[in-house]
This record gives C-alpha cells, sequence and structure tokens, in this order.
C-alpha cells in the first residue's frame, strides 16, 4: 500500500465558511494534484470536529460523490493513522481502489469554545465546570507531573518550540511567519501554569488531505508515493496509570518495528503529535527513541530542524503550523509523504529514505485516548 | 511552580459606591449528563459520594452508565473516603467561560483519590502533598470536586476560590426574619460569631420586647427590624430599606401547632400556619428576592444564600402534626420553585428539614429533639460547606433514610 498526493488547504486563523468548504478544498486540491477525475475515487474517510451536524455520508452528497466505500473517523489527533490503517485494508481488501482521505475544520470566532464544552461526555461533567480551561488545563498536569518527576525544564519544551517555528517558517501554508527565539520563548505570558503561550497550539481553520492506493496503481498515474511499512493502533491503553504518562506506542512499538523490519535508530525524520510539546517527548520516548523519562537529556543532546541531527516535525507541526482541529491529526502524515517524494521545498530532509509518523488523540476526560504511528518509506524503501 | 500569591485573612469589603455599575451574576457551566447528577445530588447533602459498583466493587470516575471493569449497569452511590494524593497542579491564566475569566488566576489540581479514581478538582491555596476532597455546589447549583488542605483551620473559609463555592456568612450582611424564637436567638449569636458584618433581626411586635431581647441588642452586628411577615406592606417596607443590602436570608419565621385534621374545628389554625410558613415565605421571596438576584456577583460580599426553616414532616406528613406539615410540604414546594429563580444569579436555597425542635410546641415528643443551638450550628456549617439540604440531627437522618428507601412505607409507619 502506498500513499500519494499530499495536500494542504493554507490555513486561516478564522474562516466565516463551514467545515464543508475546507473539506471541499482539500477534496480538490486531491484531485487537482493527482490528475484524477472525482469518479475515480472510489473511497473516502473523512475526519472533522465542526462537521456537525453532518458526518462523513452526508458529505457525499454535499460534494455529489458516490463512493463504494466510506469511513468517518472521528479520532482527532489520532486521525491521519487511522484514515491510513482503514483506508489500506481496504485497498488490500479489494473493496476500494483509490481513497482519498480527507480532515478539515473550520474556526469560527466562538467555535473553540463550543467544542470544548460539548467535546465528550466526561469533559462536560467533570474537567469543563473546572475552569473551562479545555486541554490547556488537561495538559498543564500531564507537563507539571513530568517536569517533576522526569526533571524536564521549560528550555526543554522550548528547544522544541524554536525548532519547529524554524522549519514553519519553510513551510508556505504555515500561519507563523516570525522567527521565535528561545528568550521570547520563555518571556511569553503563562496560559495554565506550567504551560505558557507558545507551549499552546492556536486553533485555526484548515484542510489536509492524502491518497491511499496500491502500488502497482500509483505506479501506473504516474504519482509519486510514499509506502506504507508498518503501522500500530492501540485506544485507551493504561487505563489504570493515575496520570498519562505514556500511551499505547509503549505497548505495540515493537511490532510497529517488526512490521517494517526497521528500527528507531533507521528513522531519518519523525512526526509527533504536537499540541503541546511535552507529548512529543512522550512519543519519542515510547516509540523506542529514548528510554522512558530520558526525554529531557535527549532533547538537549539534538537538534531537531530539518537539517538538525534529529529532524522533527519538519514543516513545523501544529505548534507552529496551527491546529486545524482534526486536520491537526493529518498534519505529520502529509509532511511525511511529501519528505519521502522530494516534495518538502526548502527543508527537505537530505536522503530520506524513512519516516515515522505518530498520531494521538482525544483528551476524553484527563488523557488522551487514542494513539497510533506508521513507518513510511521511499518508492525505493 | 510559580503559583498565586497567597491571600490570608479576609478583609472587610470596602463601602460599595452605589454609583458604580453592579457586575451581573455569571455562572460556571452547568450542563451535566444524567447520570453525573448523582454527584450532585450527594452535594446537596454535603455527602462525598463516587459511582460503586455492586458486582465487582469498582470506584469509577467521571460517572458513568456501566461499570468500566465488570460493565455491570448495577451501580450505586456510594460514599468514598474522601482523600487523596495531588499529583500536579496548575493556575489558569485563561479560560474559555465568562465565569472563570472574571475570576482570573484560577488553581486547579489533579487528585489519585485513595479509593482509585483520579480526578481534576478545584484547589485550595494552602494544600500539600495530601489533601482532603470535598464534592460542593458551585454558583450554578452543580456538584463540582474540591481539593482542601487535610487540617482545618481557622482561615481556611477565606480562601478566594472556595468563597465563590460557599455562602460562609464572613463579612457579609445577613437578615434573620424571626428574632422571638429560640433557635432565632441562636443563629444571631452562631453568625455574629461567624464574623457577619451585620445582622438584622426581625420582629413581629416591636411594641413590646421578647425573652432575651436585651441580649441580642447587645451583640454589636445586630439591628433590630419591625418585621412581620403575615403583612404584606410591612415585609414591603422592611425590604424597601435592606433588601438591596441582605447577602444572607434566614427565613425561620415558623408558626406552629399540634393536631391534624379530626381534633380540630375550622380552619382557622391551619390559615394561620399557612398564613406565616407559606405565604409570609412567598412574601419575603417576592420583595427581597428580586433584589437579591441582582446582586448575584456584587463583589467580595454578594448575595449569595437564602435559607429556609422547613420541617422533615414537608417530605411526609406527620399527622399529629398534621396541618403544620401540610403548611411545610407547601413552603417546600415554594422553595424548589425559588431554587430555580434564584439559579441564575448563583443564589443558593438552602432548605433545613430539621426533625422536631426542642422548643414548646414539641413539648409532648419523645426526645431525642433537636436544641436550638445544634440547629444553629447545622445551617452554619451547611453555608460554610456549600450544602444545599440540610438533615440535622438524629431523627431528621432517621426520616431522610426512611424516606430515600421506601416512601411508601415511612406512609403506613408515620400512620400507625
Amino acid at each position: 500500500m502506498v500513499l500519494a498526493a499530499p495536500v494542504t488547504v493554507p490555513y486561516v486563523r478564522y474562516s466565516i465558511r463551514a467545515a464543508h468548504w475546507w473539506l471541499a478544498r482539500a477534496f480538490s486540491a486531491l484531485l487537482k494534484s493527482s490528475n484524477l477525475q472525482k469518479g475515480e475515487i472510489d473511497g473516502l474517510t473523512v475526519s472533522s470536529f465542526t462537521l456537525a451536524p453532518d458526518t462523513a455520508i452526508g458529505l457525499t452528497q454535499h460534494l455529489g460523490l458516490s463512493p463504494r466505500w466510506l469511513d468517518h473517523i472521528p479520532l482527532g489527533g489520532a486521525s491521519g493513522v487511522v484514515a491510513l490503517r482503514r483506508a489500506a485494508r481496504a485497498v488490500q481488501a479489494g473493496d476500494a481502489d483509490i481513497v482519498a482521505c480527507i480532515a478539515g475544520d473550520t474556526n469560527h470566532v466562538d467555535s473553540f469554545r463550543l467544542t470544548l464544552a460539548n467535546f465528550s461526555q466526561f469533559a462536560r461533567d467533570a474537567v469543563y465546570p473546572y475552569g473551562a480551561g479545555g486541554p490547556n488545563a488537561s495538559f498543564a498536569f500531564l507537563t507539571a507531573y513530568y517536569m517533576q518527576k522526569h526533571g524536564a525544564k521549560r528550555e526543554d519544551f522550548g528547544k522544541l518550540c524554536v525548532a519547529q517555528r524554524a522549519n514553519a517558517l519553510r513551510f508556505e501554508s504555515s500561519l507563523f511567519k516570525k522567527p521565535l527565539s528561545l528568550e521570547e520563548y520563555l518571556a511569553a505570558r503563562p496560559i495554565a501554569e506550567p504551560l505558557h503561550l507558545f507551549d499552546c497550539v492556536m486553533p485555526c481553520a484548515g484542510g489536509e488531505a492524502f491518497l491511499v492506493l496500491s502500488e502497482e496503481r500509483a505506479r501506473r498515474l504516474k504519482l509519486p508515493y510514499a509506502r506504507l511499512l508498518g503501522t500500530i493502533e492501540r485506544h485507551n491503553a493504561f487505563a489504570s496509570d493515575p496520570v498519562q504518562m505514556r500511551a499505547g506506542w509503549a505497548l505495540d512499538r515493537d511490532d510497529l518495528y517488526r512490521q517494517a523490519g526497521v528500527g528507531p535508530e533507521d528513522m531519518d525524520f519523525v512526526q509527533t503529535y504536537d499540541d503541546y510539546p511535552v507529548i512529543s517527548l512522550m512519543q519519542l520516548e515510547d516509540l523506542g527513541f529514548c528510554k522512558k523519562g530520558e526525554g529531557p537529556a535527549f532533547v538537549r543532546k539534538h537538534g531537531f530542524t530539518w537539517d538538525g541531527s534529529f529532524p522533527l516535525n519538519t514543516s513545523g507541526g501544529q505548534l507552529s503550523v496551527g491546529q486545524a482541529g482534526a486536520a491537526g491529526g493529518f498534519l505529520g502524515m502529509v509532511e511525511a509523504i511529501r519528505q519521502l517524494t522530494g516534495q518538502a521545498n526548502g527543508r527537505q530532509v537530505e536522503k530520506a529514505k524513512l519516516g515515522l509518523v505518530s498520531g494521538f488523540g482525544m483528551i476524553n476526560y484527563d488523557r488522551g485516548l487514542g494513539s497510533g504511528a506508521a513507518i513510511l518509506g521511499t518508492s525505493k524503501a | 511552580m510559580a503559583s498565586a500569591p497567597v491571600q490570608r485573612s479576609l478583609e472587610r469589603p470596602k463601602r460599595k459606591n452605589p454609583v458604580l455599575r453592579t457586575r451581573l451574576p455569571t455562572l460556571p457551566p452547568a450542563a451535566r449528563s444524567r447520570v453525573a447528577l448523582g454527584l450532585t445530588a450527594a452535594a446537596a447533602l454535603g455527602r462525598f459520594e463516587l459511582q460503586q459498583c455492586r458486582e465487582c466493587g469498582m470506584v469509577q470516575y467521571p460517572p458513568r452508565e456501566a461499570c468500566q471493569s465488570c460493565l455491570s449497569v448495577n451501580l450505586i452511590w456510594k460514599v468514598q473516603k474522601p482523600e487523596g494524593e495531588l499529583l500536579a497542579q496548575t493556575v489558569l491564566h485563561h479560560s474559555n467561560d465568562l465565569f472563570f475569566r472574571e475570576r482570573l488566576p484560577w488553581r486547579l489540581g489533579l487528585v489519585k483519590l485513595d479509593c482509585g479514581p483520579t480526578v481534576v478538582a478545584h484547589l485550595h491555596e494552602a494544600v500539600e502533598e495530601r489533601v482532603r476532597v470535598r464534592a460542593m455546589l458551585d454558583r450554578a447549583g452543580q456538584a463540582v470536586i474540591a481539593a482542601l488542605p487535610l487540617k482545618e483551620s481557622s482561615d481556611m473559609a477565606d480562601d478566594r476560590q472556595l468563597r465563590e463555592f460557599t455562602c460562609d456568612p464572613r463579612q457579609r450582611k445577613v437578615l434573620i426574619t424571626d428574632g422571638k424564637t429560640s433557635l432565632g436567638q441562636a443563629l444571631v449569636k452562631a453568625l455574629a460569631k461567624a464574623g457577619a458584618d451585620i445582622i438584622w433581626v426581625g420582629h413581629s411586635e416591636p411594641w413590646k420586647k421578647f425573652p432575651g431581647f436585651d441580649e441580642l441588642q447587645k451583640i454589636p452586628q445586630v439591628t433590630l427590624l419591625p418585621l412581620d411577615v403575615t403583612d404584606s406592606k410591612n415585609v414591603r417596607e422592611a425590604a424597601a430599606e435592606i433588601a438591596g443590602k441582605v447577602d444572607i436570608l434566614v427565613n425561620n419565621a415558623e408558626y406552629h401547632r399540634s393536631f391534624g385534621i379530626g381534633n380540630r374545628q375550622g380552619v382557622e389554625t391551619a390559615r394561620a400556619e399557612m398564613d406565616v410558613n407559606y405565604f409570609g415565605f412567598l412574601r419575603l421571596a417576592q420583595e427581597f428576592g428580586p433584589a437579591m438576584r441582582a446582586r448575584g456577583a456584587d463583589g467580595k460580599a454578594s448575595a449569595v444564600a437564602w435559607v429556609n426553616l422547613l420541617s422533615i414532616y414537608a417530605h411526609a406528613n406527620f399527622p399529629p402534626h398534621g396541618t403544620f406539615s401540610a403548611s411545610k410540604a407547601a413552603a417546600h414546594s415554594l422553595a424548589q420553585c425559588l431554587r430555580a429563580e434564584m439559579r441564575p444569579a448563583g443564589v443558593r436555597v438552602v432548605n433545613v428539614f430539621p426533625g422536631p425542635i426542642d422548643d414548646e410546641w414539641n413539648q409532648l415528643l419523645p426526645p431525642p429533639k433537636l436544641a436550638p443551638d445544634t440547629l444553629a450550628r447545622s445551617i452554619l456549617s451547611a453555608l460554610r460547606e456549600g450544602v444545599e439540604d440540610v438533615y440535622p440531627g438524629d431523627v431528621a437522618q432517621e426520616w431522610l433514610a426512611r424516606w430515600r428507601d421506601n416512601p411508601k412505607a415511612l406512609e403506613r409507619e408515620l400512620s400507625a
């Protein structure tokens, strides 16, 4: 199975359009970049928070599509990896030949507050009435606990944020166009201590999409592609941990590397889900790039820009591109396809052959429930 | 981690500038699933209960429709040990909700309870690693969990956040509608001791001194106020004078006679009971309610609570005091209406359901009977702890347990 046609609908802070507009832009960008006709795409996955009251099936009529295979994947930051997994199985089983995986959300001035207030039953009952801080408050707890337990400092998180901003400056669709220094990072105003302004993603509107199809079909269509070498998914792992310091990756990573026949040391870049920097550290640990608790030392040892010793979130990640709702779960996947097909203009990781994309989503109550990861390689990998 | 400056004993709020705009009340988010209202039901009584599985014993939070361990739907709300370990804390400097936005910075903690679950809690500023938790009603009338210091301290209730949930009388202005009864006088003393700023004490016959009158007048915060709850004009005049200042209203005016239907001729006694216990309450609510509703967010000493002296007989008729029971049932129903109307302003309606008070009208009832001092203390702690339904003393507790267990059985038992 392969992935092709990485597209991003350039992000904006606020949009007066509905989610459907962003998903339509993403789908039409897919067609344009692949030279396919609408009818040739016979499978579709849709991920969006703001599409309600519609779901994927409503979108088929909205956009005049008639797929023979359809899936709605409302898994937030895990959507990208899970969409890929569902789509790959559908193509493998012959249920569809070409699947469009699209994600997009709009952002009105008040829509983020409304999304938070009604995010989940547990959030509404047991988190939102406590200061209505949204995910900032939940991640403040995780960050505080991580700092206390593993000795991470604000500078460690800052190093990731600063590197990602440098990457974002080379990505045309990013919302952030100004460089960020560590001094500016440290001097930012507090949001939910210990989180400060640049630890938090900016909600925005945008869309992301890619195609999943067989390698043979991609070749026939002359589409540059990346190969899927291994992938894992897990939900509500380690439910009895009193506070989240690990997620499903820690359970399944051996399986992931076994499928791909490679190890973490073979990766040329990594795209983590980065709504807050502490989660990137957790992923690097759980995915075997360093031991549990050694995240801070790992950060101090490496450079994380596209040309650094450990290229991470090479398009800037959500922290510097913006968080376009569920599209945030696609950002790393789309960027990985670009890197492996030589389309990462100006931030191309040299000789990139293998990359790891990780997803993490749905702060239902006190922790993220969904986790997943995929290892992708170039057409020659 | 830097935290908000520690604020010690509450200072007396400055006098209000009447020309400035009074801030309108906002409420914390009130939406809850039905199953989550189990926490509210327990918090209304001052209990810390969590959902527990009857099959496997699993204690879980947030509330669910099924046991997360064995999938049984046989779940009950059970009192749990209210202690745990503070795992992490944060101070919010940003909120998406108006109520909290007006009150930033706001402290929160993540607490691992000894009984199992991890909870998000409002955090008292003086907490250490081990904390005590309490389910309290917030200004929206919904339960939230607060993490407090393990050890009680004298200025604990002054915590800025805790004061948003409680109705602590400290530095607040209180009206007690009847100073003549032993309960009224016990209440005045308890509230004065608790640091109330002004206590207006109603007396319905201002032309004569009642026993204890002189003693009340010696309390510096006390101002005696002619108030007859059966006189609409008088209630209106009293309200015109002080309604815009009352932060806590305690309606303890009560008319109590024994007997039910068969032992009495005519409706005069029943009408007199209704005139005080029901219409008196209605008159007060009409005259004082709107002013208090407008002052739900009026600075550090805003309008916070309305206390009704009801009776355990409001839930199930006690035939030997049959018409009195009926008047209290009527008052209880009206209190539910007042509660709904005060809720948008965040003013709590506290209903007190005592068993027989140790006074002349309960002379023939066997002990245990509730001492007025004890009852006054229960009301005070209800205000301090954010409780809205108070069942003080053994008799009330037993009736409550019987009534909750099987209301029909209680009816039969009472008619025996």
